[in-house]
């Protein structure tokens, strides 16, 4: 009963100083240690050198030169020093400042690169690109991730962003290499995207199916159609079929020559650019409009929504058709951009990393939009590392952004708080 | 604004919630509709507020007909609705809650919140309702979310507005407020239907009570009407609300809770270093606004809360780490407080639902077989004693009244000889006839020499029944007091005062057990006993 489970919170939350919550500060502590023992102690006291700019650059920047031992033993102390202020705090019940936890993250990861870096076999890395190759890769999650976030914020679970991507993929290349045009494409990878949305929202809106389980039938159902039709028609006629047109970047001038932020801001394809629209525009919709505050009503107390004359389902049915129309935009990045067909079951999970950015995110456009990008930034990281070749094993690298999503969905940075009534379908009285 | 209902039947297939019912509620006039739960009131007021079509029948405002398809168009009419669960976004700030659905915006769809904030504070101000427009609502205690409620009907301008049980959740004290606001209210001009069971907040606030019974009106009343009039009216029959309890003869106390703290896995405090002890032939009753611990008070003395730490005593014996069927094996009978989810198996029959607690067990089970014909045996019984109103025992509990399923819980916790009674909220949506029946079972009980514990939110029920009143407020024991404090000393300590300061002679117990300091200071004992 709903009414059982919010009434008590109404007395009681207020009293919940008493208890103190070790676990922050003791992942925190245990990661300093890691830092102390691995980037300090275990320095390969070598140079690591993150060039900034390559030979043709307009602006040149030279090159930065990082010793491991120096920067290990510093990281590690600032790091001990925080996790040492996170138990004080704790100890007096005082609540965390907000920079905490991403301060502490910070550090570690420039520690833990400058490490990396410097055990490499070849200890030196071209940063721009590797910051901009994670920008490449974190689009489509970031796509994903606001299509999940138009999703639940109106209470209906989207575990399809996988089906959805794999769809708008499929289309564009489709359609894009038959008309040989790039809008088509991308008007295909929306309907495509979209019509994977249609079927979510009406078996979980209208016939209240479980959502999880309509979501997870979805993705197979995409993965198994794309894959049939991939091997038996695209394959028959590759030339007719599977060859789009790509996007090429548009270089703003002078802007993109600026080191590092040049590449990410003002050199991206349309679609780039898009995405920085739409995070923008999603954020500012749920948050400044009259639409996004029926939304978040919506999604967190359908009831109350409807009794104030906001038609519950109707929304709901919208939201989950422009989340396909995002993911479809998502989808076809994958080969209108990234590479230059479509293979079988190329997402290959990007869909549910993009679902976890949404929940790491905690349902925030904007948090989502840096949650991908720190999926992006460790997939590429090791995509470079197996080229530098590091003590690391490549599949741990891979590995990182899962094990990053585990400890910030635990509530490592802070309770995460699904809009309240996610997954529950509205039954009017 | 004059609003008419005219004929007003609502049917749900084959049952008819409302037949037939009239009621005229004047300009600016106090309009009660008194009735027990599941009289109709409450389907009455949605066909009103759109939410239900109504079979047949007209509603009418100002004498012109109109017709709602659904509450948006309801309150573009001047109809505003306080629902009895708050229709409030727990995570919205005031402003945000108020602005819903019917948001001021600025070019393009942009929300001019200010706007809101602005009028909010105009009404705040014109009814001295103290409200932060940019306080988040969940942070609000639950008088204060109820004033959010009435300040959204009326920036919407409603001429009229419905109040569906608005005491349920409030103190006394709140509840006071609030009649004086609705005073306020009429005398600026709106009208107020007042839709309640209990007599005297309708007697207290009514211009004119209609009585609604079995869905149809039973009959209209003067305030001036007397409480047991009133009672009549509502039950169909002659009703005898003093209960002429006689006093306890207390024996050895056997039942102690000691220390009992319960943390939520999400670090709040649900139960704050609560001890107290209950003798036999004695009912300790505890009082309290819901939702301040008493849920988890019961639950962890039944072991249904695994956060919980601290001692529970029944005749030397810590229930406390044991599994609920031991504690229930060891003598203790509990009444839950949802009947529907935990008191019943709601598509088990009636004759299964009097021995869940004892199926396996004789006499109604021989080794691993049950025994129908005891069982069925027993259900007669049982069905005539308590006078549970169903076609048979072998009918499924959940096809029977509320009040009938709560004698059906209450028969079986009772069939048993017990060391410990508990009762939560025993006689919630229970017709005002089986309460008086109700009460006089949990008062043989007690007489019998049975530890009883009373959970209830209603103080006329913890008036009635108890010998010693405990007082929970956040989760702490404010303090013990006796069984004939007034209302108005318990109210101000249910809203947090000590005994002391609520002038009410706390019992010696209370104060040696030095509950009062402990929950004035809950991490100084902690910490001394960290050395």
């Amino acid at each position: 009963m709903s009414t059982a489970t919010t009434t008590p919170s109404a007395g009681v939350t207020s009293v919940g100083t008493a208890h103190r919550n070790w676990s922050t500060p003791m992942v925190l502590a245990v990661l300093a240690l890691v830092a102390l023992l691995g980037f300090a102690i275990g320095s390969p006291s070598a140079t690591a050198r993150f060039r900034i700019s390559t030979d043709h650059d307009a602006i040149k920047v030279p090159d930065v030169m990082l010793g491991t031992t120096l920067v290990g033993w510093i990281g590690a102390i600032l790091l001990l020093g925080l996790a040492a202020y996170s138990f004080r705090l704790t100890s007096r019940r005082a609540t965390a400042p907000k920079w905490l936890v991403p301060a502490f993250a910070a550090i570690w990861v420039i520690a833990f690169l400058v490490w990396v870096i410097g055990s490499a076999n070849n200890p030196n890395v071209y940063f721009s690109g590797l910051i901009a190759g994670s920008f490449t890769l974190a689009i489509p999650l970031i796509f994903g991730s606001l299509s999940g976030v138009l999703c639940e914020r109106t209470g209906v679970i989207n575990i399809a962003i996988e089906g959805q991507l794999l769809a708008g993929a499929f289309g564009a290349a489709v359609v894009g290499s038959i008309t040989q045009s790039l809008l088509a494409g991308v008007l295909a990878a929306v309907v495509a995207s979209m019509l994977v949305s249609a079927v979510l929202a009406v078996f979980s809106i209208k016939y209240m199916v479980n959502q999880i389980i309509v979501g997870v039938v979805l993705n197979v159902l995409v993965a198994g159609l794309t894959s049939f039709l991939f091997s038996t028609v695209m394959k028959a006629d590759t030339a007719l079929f599977n060859s789009p047109p790509s996007f090429h970047n548009i270089r703003i001038p002078g802007l993109a020559d600026i080191p590092v932020f040049g590449p990410i801001f003002f050199d991206q394809t349309i679609l780039g650019y898009g995405m920085y629209v739409a995070v923008f525009l999603v954020w500012f919709g749920l948050f400044k409009t009259r639409w996004g505050l029926r939304v978040r009503a919506v999604g967190e107390h359908p009831q109350a929504a409807d009794t104030v004359g906001i038609r519950v389902k109707a929304i709901r049915f919208s939201n989950v058709l422009l989340a396909g129309v995002v993911a479809g935009l998502g989808g076809a990045f994958f080969t209108l951009v990234t590479s230059s067909s479509f293979s079988k079951e190329m997402t290959a999970g990007q869909g549910f990393i993009a679902l976890a950015a949404m929940i790491f995110g905690r349902w925030n456009p904007i948090g989502a939009f840096f949650a991908s990008l720190l999926f992006g930034f460790s997939l590429n990281l090791s995509f470079v590392l197996s080229i530098l070749g590091t003590p690391v094993p490549n599949q741990f690298m891979q590995m990182l952004p899962y094990i990053v999503t585990i400890f910030a969905v635990a509530g490592l940075a802070g309770k995460s708080r699904p809009p309240a009534s996610n997954g529950v379908a509205y039954v009017k009285e | 604004m004059k609003l008419e209902l005219r004929g007003i039947t609502k049917k749900f297939g084959s049952f008819t919630a409302n037949d037939n019912i009239d009621v005229v509620v004047e300009d600016s006039q106090v309009h009660s509709l008194l009735g027990e739960n599941g009289a109709g009131k409450s389907t009455l007021m949605n066909v009103l507020f759109g939410l239900y079509e109504a079979t047949s029948g007209q509603v009418l405002i100002d004498d012109r007909p109109v017709s709602f398809n659904g509450p948006g168009d309801a309150m573009a009419a001047g109809i505003g609705m306080v629902h009895q669960h708050f229709m409030l976004v727990p995570v919205f700030t005031v402003a945000e809650n108020v602005a819903l659905g019917d948001e001021a915006t600025k070019a393009a769809g942009i929300l001019d919140l200010e706007a809101t904030r602005r009028k909010i504070r105009e009404i705040s101000e014109q009814f001295g309702f103290h409200v932060d427009p940019d306080a988040i609502v969940e942070d609000l205690p639950v008088g204060v979310q109820q004033r959010v409620e009435i300040i959204k009907a009326l920036v919407r301008d409603a001429r009229i507005l419905i109040l569906d049980e608005p005491t349920a959740v409030l103190t006394p004290q709140e509840t006071d407020e609030l009649l004086s606001i609705i005073g306020q209210l009429r005398d600026n001009g709106t009208s107020v239907v007042f839709i309640s069971h209990k007599l005297r907040e309708v007697k207290a606030v009514s211009d004119v009570i209609t009585v609604i019974r079995r869905g149809r009106v039973v009959g209209k009343a003067e305030p001036e009407a007397s409480a047991s009039e009133l009672a009549s009216l509502m039950v169909g029959r002659e009703v005898n609300l003093a209960l002429g309890k006689e006093d306890a003869t207390p024996g050895e106390e056997t039942f102690r809770v000691e220390h009992l703290n319960v943390v939520a896995p999400t670090g709040q405090v649900l139960l704050d270093d609560i001890s107290f002890g209950v003798r036999q032939g004695e009912i300790l009753a505890v009082a309290g606004v819901q939702g301040n611990g008493q849920t988890e008070l019961t639950q962890a003395i039944m072991g249904l809360m695994d956060q919980a730490t601290g001692r529970v005593m029944l005749e030397g014996e810590n229930l406390l780490g044991r599994s609920v069927k031991s504690i229930i094996n060891s003598g203790v009978g509990f009444v839950p407080e949802d009947r529907s989810t935990d008191g019943l198996v709601s598509t088990f029959t009636v004759a299964e639902n009097l021995v869940l607690n004892q199926y396996d067990r004789a006499p109604y089970a021989r080794g691993l077989n049950m025994r129908p014909a005891v069982i069925n045996r027993n259900a007669e019984d049982k069905v005539e004693e308590y006078d549970i109103r169903t076609q048979s025992g072998q009918s499924n509990a959940g096809t029977l009244s509320g009040g009938n399923q709560q004698k059906v819980v209450m028969a079986r916790e009772l069939s048993r000889p017990l060391k410990l009674f508990i009762a939560s909220q025993p006689t919630r949506g229970v017709d005002v006839g089986s309460v008086e029946f109700l009460h006089r079972r949990i008062l043989a009980e007690r007489d019998g020499g049975t530890p009883v514990l009373i959970v209830s939110t209603e103080l006329d029920e913890v008036a009635e029944l108890a010998d010693r009143i405990a007082v929970l407020y956040k989760g702490s024991l404010v303090g013990i007091v006796p069984g004939d404090t007034p209302r108005e000393v318990l109210g101000l300590m249910m809203a947090g005062s000590s005994a002391a300061e609520a002038g009410a002679t706390p019992l010696p117990e209370a104060t040696d057990q030095g509950s009062g300091a402990a929950a004035a200071n809950p991490n100084q004992e902690e910490e001394s006993g960290n050395e």
